[in-house]
């Protein structure tokens, strides 16, 4: 087994961490985003404009079933 | 043309001043904003993008989003530079100044407590990969097919070492997933708290393999050196398995509760 260290931080971990992590404020102060579910905002949406983008920087795995 | 304040973070006062030339996201560039003792890190964003329905189509858009992300982390990783900041989700907006101090007054102790109990501590990012089952079939099956020297010369011999190939493959998911529950007690005991985040998806990622640990661990960054040679000793322990790390992180997947007894 190995332990890579990468240096340039990947979107998926960055997203984990933007979209589900940091503070959560609601309420009338701020413009919107109680209405926006940014955890529901699927990643589904996103990995199809992935594939319909350019596959070629991301490795296509196959999904084992 | 009127802005709006994108909040990054809130922090302590700080000890040094922000470099210059700090960008957020839409270009413009992220100040402190001072009040009631606390920094509330904003830069200006231009309404017509960042409205509920602007921003519901942007956030779909994965170049908008990466960019987004990827400017909001530019300013908090400044910011972890010179202090603790204390994250604050994606793309929380507001209409202007007096929006963003009363949003402070209106919190100023759940941020004072959360800051204090972030203070001088990092988040690193451990996943646990599964490596090419097909590669890990091909190896255990010609295990087995050692093990079960001499060559199979009858087709009860056949059966039986289709039979261990199938468990071989089935016995892998077992030891994915029992190597990934002892490495995340492991590090879990040494964090001072930790958080499972969902399995990725591996189109998303682009990692090989499949995702079967996703875990973030709150660290005093003067331990972080002995964290990483905690995760790195696990090398060797289970063949077919790759473990990375990220990090370090501002502390992300802390920063949304005060947490409950028991961290994880």
């Amino acid at each position: 087994m190995t332990v890579v260290e990468r240096r340039e931080i990947a979107l998926v971990d960055l997203l984990d961490r933007l979209l589900a992590g940091g503070v959560v404020i609601t309420g009338d102060v701020t413009l919107r985003i109680a209405d926006v579910d940014l955890v529901r905002i699927d990643l589904n949406a996103l990995i199809s404009s992935v594939n319909a983008q350019v596959p070629s920087p991301f490795e296509i795995v196959e999904e084992a079933p | 043309m009127s802005g709006l304040r994108y909040v990054y973070a809130l922090c302590r006062p700080l000890e040094a001043p922000l470099q210059a030339q700090l960008t957020g996201v839409a270009g413009a560039p992220a100040k402190p904003l001072h009040h009631h003792g606390l920094v509330a890190v904003v830069s200006e964003v231009p309404e017509q993008d960042f409205t509920e329905e602007a921003l519901r189509a942007h956030l779909e858009d994965l170049d908008w989003l990466a960019a987004t992300a990827r400017a909001h982390q530019g300013v908090i990783d400044a910011l972890t530079v010179v202090t603790t900041p204390l994250p604050l989700r994606l793309a929380t907006v507001f209409r202007d100044d007096s929006g963003v101090r009363s949003m402070i007054e209106s919190r100023e102790e759940h941020f004072r407590r959360t800051l204090d109990r972030l203070t001088g501590r990092v988040e690193w990012g451990v996943k646990v990969y599964l490596e090419s089952e097909r590669a890990e079939e091909s190896e255990a099956a010609e295990a087995a097919e050692e093990r079960s020297a001499p060559k199979a010369a009858s087709g009860r011999d056949y059966l039986r070492l289709r039979r261990q190939q199938t468990r071989a493959s089935e016995d892998l998911w077992q030891r994915a997933e029992t190597f990934a529950t002892g490495l995340h007690e492991r590090l879990a005991a040494f964090a001072e708290e930790s958080r499972l985040h969902a399995p990725q998806n591996a189109t998303l990622s682009g990692a090989a393999g499949r995702n079967v640990l996703n875990a973030a661990y709150l660290v005093p960054r003067d331990r972080s050196e002995e964290f990483v040679e905690l995760v790195d000793r696990t090398k060797d322990d289970a063949p077919g398995l790759r473990v990375e790390l990220t990090g370090p992180w501002a502390a992300y997947s802390f920063a949304g509760e005060l947490p409950g007894e028991g961290g994880s």
